[in-house]
């Protein structure tokens, strides 16, 4: 089957590039270009993984995150926080508040690639 | 010479009961005789009269003078004696008593004799001791002294009420550029002896500083000492270390073992760094590296991702120049970071500021008390790991922590609030605000991160986030479904592992810290009213003012102020206030030569609406004292609703006091006065020469207040009021 991937980032530069990578990987991609409009794709099109950024106009990756985790109907998205901020409090709270997996820009695509793909079909 | 009817009494005695004797005797003979008998006897007796009067007289007289005598010598040398003795015993007259009367007399008085001598011998040696030991507190001092001026930091030394006791040159430098008008007062109506420490520092920090400071003492951590952080009004950041002052414990045997607390506090000493400078350059330093780390990161990121896609083979040429556009794009927009990064222009306010270490649990019942205090809801303690040692800004973690639990009890009624302490691993631990109740949406509770924090009926400029940002920390909300509980965290960093040593190596040691024989401390502030403290103990501002002419309510003004301290019965010449005020008018020739001050002096001097509120700083929490204060009252008071200032604290009038203290003299001049306490007279009507004048004759005249029966302030307000002097008003 193919796996639904949402792409969200307020910064065009990097949605070109993922989006290219996760459709190369052979996946069906969406994207969202702020917090409010992520949670809505989500809600509407539930995707099976998010690759959520942090810093966000509107809704950051963090409050997007913790919706999602209080939504019921979402609690089987799997989110990877992208982000900036390279503390290591910041990782603590996105992994505090519902995050699956956290990277830290800039990141290598190759790893990306492979974590979503170790998400989505863990090895049985 | 006084008839002593005693004297003479004692006198006559004899001769009165031998004259009764007689005729009872006679009478009672007579009445066992009958008429024939009694004609015989009578007929015997009557030429013989004038023989029985004239023995009756010269027994009379013999046992007269006897008895006198005796008297003289067994009731009156007693009686004299005891008059001596209390004379002795009254004054410190050292004299021997003539002995006299019986032996016993004459012994008794030799032996308060010796007495005497014995008690002059002790007084002499305890003359010397106090002498001696004045010594060495005057030589303590000098040394005190001498090291205090050498120091490079302001060190201020106050007492429990926070009131001034000790203060070195540079604090006073330090006090003076935090002085929101330093060329009137020159600081000094920020620092001086006796003044509130609190004009300066936030009294709730300094109350949180000495809190901390005293569950160390009790915990017996080796240097109880906090430290804490403060801006000024003027924006400067000071960082202040507090050190305690401990009491001085009983002397040994007075007080049993574990009677009193050891960690008794009688003050604190401060020491103070102005930051302002380093923590602006600090900042910086942290905004240029901030910018450059995780500003370049998403840039970085962009550009790796664009580059990686590259590296594909099968990439159509219209994606590949895409990617070559985010390529340039990326790489003009850092070189653009780093030019403005260089020319310092990119600015974000982070604050680092700067923590202190501190055990967790201690905070978690600091925080717990006042939450229970100011919101009256029932809090606990829940899993605290007493081991943990924080780094942290105490004060505004906890003025965070009280406005959070405000608003979860004013919103939402919630009833329970408990805190927990865990080890979150990696050098930080989570500190929990948990409560139950009423479900709230996150947004809401985290739309409050970014609100100013209330705590009770004050708030600050301060968010929760800056408090977290200002330890480098996180903080979030979330919901423990099952337990139907709901938390806030905050993720703190851990202290490095100092302080624990230090408390687990502490020595017990009771020895008294150096300069400990000071009598600073003694004068705490009693919570007495004003009218019933004693004028020897209270502060004085005495003032003075030139003005344009005698009439304020016809225009006149005030064309300057000179003002002086009274401070523990002493002059404060150093702490002194003299400012020329530009009247917004003419000087009138004819005064000129009385007080100097020509019109070009005044020219470009602060008006009156600068001067007077600094003038009010420098005379708070004082007496004012004036020579025909009256008279200066009345051009302040005119002056109240144009400055907004107002003094409402006593005053007092030297010249009134004066006509208390010698009602019968002519004038009650100053000049007059200060001749009659010779008093020397130097620079006479410049405001700030008669100020001291006025203070010196003030100070003069305290005692022989005193001795008139008027010791407090409510006294001698009183009998000014009554002289002749107050009647006249102007």
């Amino acid at each position: 089957m193919t796996y639904k991937i949402l792409i969200a980032d307020d910064e065009p530069n990097i949605l070109i590039s993922l989006e290219y990578l996760m459709k190369r990987e052979g996946y069906q991609v969406l994207l969202a270009r702020d917090g409010n409009e992520a949670l809505a794709v989500m809600t509407r099109e539930r995707p099976d993984l998010v690759l959520l950024d942090v810093m966000m106009p509107g809704k950051t990756g963090f409050d997007v995150c913790q919706a999602a985790r209080s939504d019921d109907a979402l609690s089987g998205v799997k989110i990877v926080l992208l982000t900036a901020k390279g503390r290591d409090t910041d990782i603590a709270k996105g992994m505090a508040l519902g995050a699956t997996d956290y990277m830290t820009k800039p990141f290598s695509t190759k790893e990306l690639a492979a974590r979503v793909r170790s998400l989505l079909e863990p090895v049985a | 010479m006084r008839l002593n009817w005693r004297e003479v009494a004692a006198a006559l005695v004899p001769g009165a009961v031998l004259a009764l004797w007689t005729l009872a005797a006679g009478a009672i003979l007579v009445a066992t005789l009958d008429a024939p008998e009694r004609g015989t006897l009578y007929a015997l007796l009557e030429p013989r009269f004038a023989l029985l009067v004239l023995a009756w007289l010269l027994l009379s007289a013999a046992l007269g003078v006897a008895l006198r005598a005796a008297w003289l010598h067994w009731v009156v040398a007693p009686a004299r004696l005891v008059e001596q003795a209390q004379i002795v015993l009254g004054t410190d007259v050292q004299r021997e008593i003539a002995p006299e009367g019986s032996a016993e007399n004459r012994a008794l008085t030799q032996s308060i004799n010796a007495l005497v001598r014995e008690r002059a011998g002790l007084r002499a040696d305890i003359g010397r001791k106090v002498q001696e030991a004045s010594r060495e507190i005057e030589q303590e001092r000098s040394r005190l002294a001498a090291l205090m001026s050498e120091l490079t930091q302001s060190v201020v030394v106050c007492n429990l009420d926070g009131r001034i006791l000790l203060y070195n040159s540079r604090a006073r430098l330090q006090f003076r550029a935090l002085s929101q008008s330093p060329a009137l007062a020159d600081g000094a109506e920020l620092i001086g002896l006796g003044r509130s420490i609190y004009a300066v520092l936030d009294r709730k920090l300094v109350a949180h500083a000495l809190e901390s400071v005293q569950q160390r003492l009790l915990r017996g951590v080796a240097n109880p000492s906090a430290q804490f952080v403060t801006s000024t009004h003027g924006g400067q950041l000071l960082r202040a270390q507090m050190a305690p002052v401990r009491a001085i414990a009983a002397a040994p045997g007075e007080v049993a073992a574990g009677d009193a607390p050891p960690a008794a506090l009688s003050g604190f000493v401060l020491m103070l760094d102005n930051i302002t400078r380093d923590f602006a350059d600090e900042s910086l330093r942290d905004q240029l590296l901030h910018g450059l780390t995780e500003g370049s990161r998403a840039s970085l990121g962009n550009l790796q991702a664009a580059v990686e896609m590259l590296d594909f083979d099968d990439v159509d040429a219209e994606t590949r120049e895409r990617f070559h556009a985010v390529i340039r794009d990326e790489v003009r927009a850092m070189s653009q970071r780093i030019q403005s990064l260089a020319s310092h222009t990119v600015q974000t306010q982070k604050t680092r500021w700067p923590l202190e270490d501190m055990l967790g649990a201690d905070l978690i019942s600091a925080a717990l008390r006042r939450i229970e205090t100011l919101y009256g809801c029932s809090v606990s303690a829940g899993d605290v790991d007493a081991s943990l040692w924080l780094r942290v800004d105490s004060y505004s973690l906890l003025q965070a922590l009280s406005g959070l639990a405000g608003r979860l009890v004013e919103e939402y009624e919630v009833r329970r609030i408990s805190l927990r302490l865990a080890n979150a691993g990696n050098e930080r631990a989570h500190l929990d605000l948990v409560w139950a109740g009423q479900a709230m949406s996150t947004e809401t509770v985290m739309s409050w991160e970014a609100d100013p924090i209330k705590v009770g009926a004050d708030s600050s400029a301060l968010t929760v986030r800056d408090v977290v940002e200002r330890h480098g920390g996180a903080f979030w909300f979330e919901r423990e479904r099952v337990r139907h509980e709901a938390f806030f965290r905050f993720l703190l960093p851990l202290a490095s592992g100092q302080e624990q040593l230090a408390a687990s190596l502490v020595v017990h040691s009771e020895s008294r810290p150096e300069y400990y024989d000071f009598d600073l401390f003694t004068t705490s502030a009693q919570a007495e009213e004003l009218a019933d403290r004693r004028l020897a103990d209270l502060s004085y501002t005495v003032f003075d003012t030139e003005t344009t002419g005698l009439e304020p309510s016809a225009g006149d003004e005030i064309i300057q102020i000179g003002a002086t301290r009274i401070v523990g019965g002493k002059l404060r010449r150093q702490e002194s206030f003299e400012q020329l005020v530009d009247p917004r008018r003419s000087i009138p020739a004819a005064g000129i030569p009385i007080h100097g001050i020509q019109p070009e002096m005044v020219a470009g001097q602060p008006t009156i609406d600068v001067v007077l509120p600094a003038f009010h700083a420098f005379a708070q929490d004082t007496v004012l004292v004036a020579h025909n204060a009256a008279f200066d009252m009345r051009f302040l008071q005119l002056k109240e609703a144009a400055t907004g200032v107002v003094f409402d604290q006593p005053v007092l009038d030297t010249l009134l006091l004066s006509a208390v203290v010698h009602p019968n003299q002519q004038s009650h001049r100053l000049e007059e006065i200060a001749a009659r306490f010779d008093v020397a007279v130097l620079g006479r009507h410049t405001a700030l020469g008669d100020a001291m004048v006025t203070a010196e004759v003030f100070l003069k005249m305290v005692p022989l207040l005193a001795e008139k029966g008027i010791h407090t302030l409510g006294q001698a307000r009183e009998q000014a009021q009554k002289t002749y002097f107050a009647r006249v008003r102007y």
